[in-house]
């Protein structure tokens, strides 16, 4: 390989962004230098094993891969606001596309809603930390060095462009013989298995971490949907690692799974993508489900309505999850029994999904409600999700799908389950239990102009899709002519898409103004919350709770505040806690991962070994190990506690 | 059960129907009704897809409807005001009752839409009226073509095809690389375009004229190009073209079939035999070859697109 191929070249905007990454590389190696931060950066952050710390990391990963993968999005809305535009050519296009949608879901979406499970779900089951800290840091990492190989390949070697769905034979080595696919298979994989480590992990948590008196119908509803989304973790992303096993089989090794010689199924490779993709929809949906159930239920100022009907919807969607997938392609002439099957499955969707939105519209009834910007997200949620579900339906209805299918009015819709549903909860999630991470208050008055700048830019940019759609306009069209009709609502939709530009600018800006101006939470119970993350302090310390909270009902916190007038703890009783220690092994072991991964990618065999060796390397130093982790003796913990207490 | 609901059906349909007979007059404000193609159905099959399409939204807007007042009503109600600083919500734990309620009404929508789906979606599979014998095009889709094969007229075009208006069309999909799907919005819904495989895709143009179809999955760089004009003619009128392409039009070969094939664009394309000759791409993935060899199907009149089916299972 030459290395005008390694670098891509021949783009303005390609070499800009060759540009700002040095610029930025160069500037982050500055900061820590001239401040002398190295050291701090590498104990404090990249050896943690602290749950918090962790989340945080995992949501500004997000936060960044959410202005990737909305350039990628403002790109494709330029070339598409004009009939027979020339911003972009057909083959960058289509390499946009693709990245956006792999980015969104996979580096955006999931990182997000993990991020804020890494934050919450300890805390509010009364923990200290997750059931296996090292492995959670172990997939941190893998989860940044897959996503940061899948972000390289747009400047080195060339970005996939055969659409986050991957569908074979294009993205076979005959149509798509550059490495972009590869570092498609390659990065998925590696940030595949952090997940799949982050599911078992959270599902032993909460089953076996949880404080005295939670018994499962008492968990917060949040830590009941992540608890559904584990199993779903658990049972889908296998799929997910096989079918990107045989994909790199296909590409690197000419093995013929999913070919159209030698016995080669292409059709294989939708149904495998879609078993595991089906499921990866509800595993960001459902903790979003969670998210409005506890942020509704605080500022309603109420208990949650209908909590056990709201369990069993929850279980009842997840187990539905797994026998829809054949919706994503009805069109396969699969036969009019399975397409009947699937659509009635699909449907059924609706009927546990409707449980839950009325059961919320139910907790705001007779509640009082307080319209934070967290609760402006939530309860924007409600309508825009009512929108996407209920088109949803009609997606669902195999022999109408045949006109809707792959059209604008799909984009729409899952744009309107997906952005309403998990975009809303994680900005939702984010404002809530920002004081809970970083001890101060994200601004309100700047919150509420992203949400009104968000929310109706969000509308604007793909209401008009549905109409489109039905217009005739297919998803991944470059370009169109003039002749169609397309154009005005193409307008519209791109201005809508430049006032969530604008809104996710003003988002920034709040976490920049609101970390010099913010209002500090000295309470730790910013809202008057009802579960335990709000009984701690903000941020809380690096052991959570001092001595292990008592639970005696739902609401375990709202309820203490009734009877004790809030977490009581007693210096009398306050034992030595045990603490996991910090290792650099997670760190570099992923390091190991990215550099084999780099080395598949381009088919330079003996780097992957190398990379290989080390990853073995690792594990075979940790399975020789011996840390116990330590003690913090009473004596720190009092002192910590009056530290962290004086503000309340 | 099915039965049972037949009745409710078909009352409540005519109901919603005159509700939404005004429909239409909303998509006006996005552009005029001819251009949203799918709402301009052509054919039997594009309009047996119209009054489905119809119908649910009948049922989602209720939906909308009845959700959108209950949050507008509750936000205003129950917001938090000065005058009620001292109210304390009630801890309600919830109703059986109304839980009942609102499991059982989407039942018996989701029962209502999908009686009608499940019928439309095996009528789909036979044509739509059997006083009329169908003809059979043999659709090709190629990097970044498509090509129409008739067998019985023993002609080919590229990128274009005729059809006789008022008779069913047993279009027969293939392709010679990446997935693509064939779309006629105004005339019905699409199908899969797959190597290896036959998928077969039954329309009808009502009357004669001229409709837009274009592949609907992403196939490659210029995929975006992959459209292709549906031609209905007056059954005399056809065979007329038929004809007069048998006598004008050249000959295809192997050489210049697989120039063709070549990745890239061309113009429309006419020639006075079919490919279907030497080569029949749906026929082509070893897969099957082996399976017959194999001895697992012994029907000599094995049909291609049952064994896409089977696989599919």
């Amino acid at each position: 390989m030459k290395w005008s191929e390694f670098f891509v070249t021949g783009e303005p905007l390609i070499y800009a962004a060759d540009v700002a990454i040095v610029l930025t590389m160069v500037g982050i190696v500055f900061v820590l230098t001239y401040f002398k931060k190295w050291k701090w950066i590498w104990n404090e952050w990249l050896t943690t094993v602290d749950h918090k710390k962790i989340g945080v990391m995992y949501i500004i990963c997000a936060v960044l891969m959410l202005f990737r993968g909305g350039v990628d999005a403002l790109l494709m809305r330029a070339q598409l606001t004009a009939p027979n535009m020339n911003f972009l050519d057909a083959q960058h296009y289509n390499e946009i596309f693709t990245t956006h949608g792999t980015i969104m879901i996979l580096f955006m979406a999931m990182p997000f809603i993990i991020g804020l499970m890494n934050i919450v779900v300890p805390l509010q089951i009364g923990a200290r930390d997750v059931a296996f800290p090292y492995l959670n840091a172990l997939s941190f990492w893998l989860f940044f060095f897959g996503a940061m190989l899948f972000n390289i390949s747009f400047v080195i070697g060339g970005s996939p462009d055969a659409g986050w769905t991957a569908y074979f034979p294009l993205a076979g080595n005959e149509f798509s013989p550059g490495v972009g696919n590869n570092y498609y298979a390659v990065s998925l994989q590696i940030s595949g298995i952090g997940t799949l480590m982050t599911g078992i992990n959270f599902l032993v948590t909460i089953l076996k971490m949880r404080a005295p008196g939670m018994t499962l119908m008492r968990m917060p509803m949040f830590t009941w949907t992540i608890l559904i989304t584990c199993v779903l973790i658990v049972f889908a992303f296998p799929v997910l690692t096989v079918a990107l096993a045989l994909m790199t089989f296909d590409r690197l090794f000419d093995t013929q799974f999913f070919t159209m010689a030698n016995g080669g199924m292409s059709m294989l490779w939708a149904n495998l993508f879609w078993i595991w993709g089906h499921p990866e929809v509800y595993i960001v949906i459902l903790p979003a489900f969670g998210i409005f159930s506890e942020i509704v239920s605080t500022f309603a100022q109420k208990r949650l309505f209908g909590y056990k009907a709201m369990v069993y919807s929850i279980v009842g969607i997840a187990f539905l999850s797994f026998i829809v997938w054949v919706h994503h392609f009805f069109t396969m002439g699969a036969g009019p029994e399975v397409n009947s099957v699937f659509s009635i499955t699909t449907m059924a969707v609706a009927i546990p999904t409707g449980v839950k939105i009325f059961n919320w519209l139910f907790t705001l009834r007779k509640g009082k409600i307080r319209f934070t910007t967290a609760m402006l997200w939530s309860l924007a949620f409600i309508p825009n999700f009512v929108i996407g579900g209920v088109t949803g339906v009609m997606l669902a209805m195999a022999a109408a799908d045949y006109q809707y299918h792959n059209s604008y009015f799909l984009i729409a819709h899952f744009h309107y389950v997906l952005i309403a549903g998990v975009v809303f909860a994680c900005f939702a999630g984010l404002h809530y239990w920002y004081p809970k991470m970083f001890g101060h208050m994200l601004n309100e008055r700047l919150g509420k102009w992203t949400f009104w700048l968000f929310m109706i830019g969000f509308n604007v940019c793909f209401f008009p899709m549905y109409f489109l759609g039905l217009m005739g306009m297919t998803r991944r069209m470059y370009t169109y002519s003039d002749g169609l009709g397309w154009t005005p609502l193409n307008v519209v939709a791109t201005v809508g898409a430049v006032l969530m530009g604008i809104g996710f600018i003003v988002l920034c800006y709040n976490i920049y103004y609101s970390a010099r101006y913010g209002e500090r939470d000295m309470t730790g119970d910013p809202w008057n919350g009802r579960t335990l993350e709000w009984a701690t302090a903000s941020p809380p310390v690096h052991y959570n709770f001092p001595v292990t909270p008592i639970v005696d009902d739902l609401d375990a916190y709202w309820v203490m505040k009734k009877k004790q007038g809030g977490f009581q703890v007693k210096e009398e009783e306050l034992k030595p806690i045990h603490m996991p220690s910090n290792s650099g092994r997670p760190f570099w072991i992923s390091v190991a991962f990215f550099v084999a991964g780099f080395g598949l990618v381009f088919k330079w065999f003996a780097l992957a070994i190398a990379g290989a060796l080390f990853i073995v390397l690792g594990l075979i130093l940790r399975s020789f190990e011996n840390d116990d982790g330590y003690h913090i003796g009473v004596d720190e913990i009092k002192r910590t506690e009056r530290a962290a207490r004086k503000g309340a | 059960m099915v039965g049972a609901d037949e009745g409710g059906y078909t009352v409540m349909k005519r109901a919603i129907w005159r509700a939404l007979s005004v429909l239409p007059l909303l998509f006006l404000l996005s552009g005029c009704v001819e251009r949203t193609a799918v709402l301009n159905p052509q054919g039997p099959v594009a309009r047996t897809q119209y009054d489905l399409i119809m119908w649910s939204i009948g049922f989602m807007l209720l939906i909308i409807v009845v959700v959108f007042t209950l949050f507008t009503v509750v936000l205003i109600r129950y917001r938090e005001k000065p005058e009620n600083a001292d109210y304390e919500p009630p801890d309600e734990e919830g109703n059986t009752l109304l839980e009942i309620v609102w499991t059982a009404i989407p039942v018996l929508i989701v029962a209502a839409l999908a009686v009608p789906t499940v019928k439309a979606t095996f009528a789909f599979e036979k044509p739509p009226t059997d006083k009329v014998k169908p003809i059979t095009i043999h659709v090709t889709a190629a990097n970044w073509k498509w090509i129409f094969s008739y067998p019985e007229e023993n002609i080919e075009t590229v990128n274009y095809v005729h059809i006789p208006a008022g008779v069913p069309v047993r279009f027969k999909l293939t392709s010679v690389g990446p997935m693509n799907s064939f779309w006629v919005p105004e005339l019905g819904g699409q199908k899969y375009a797959m190597d290896g495989m036959e998928t077969e895709l039954i329309l009808q143009a009502d009357k004669p004229g001229s409709y837009m179809g274009r592949s609907a999955n992403f196939s490659g760089e210029k995929f975006t190009h992959m459209e292709f004009e549906v031609v209905a003619q007056k059954g005399d009128d056809f065979k007329q073209w038929v004809n007069e392409v048998k006598q004008t039009a050249p000959k295809l070969n192997e050489n210049k079939y697989a120039k063709i094939l070549e990745p890239g664009l061309v113009g429309r394309m006419t020639f006075s035999n079919t490919h279907l000759e030497w080569i029949d791409h749906a026929k082509q993935n070893s897969h099957h070859v082996e399976r017959k060899s194999a001895g697992n199907h012994g029907n000599p009149d094995h049909d291609m697109a049952k064994d896409s089916h089977h696989h599919g299972e």
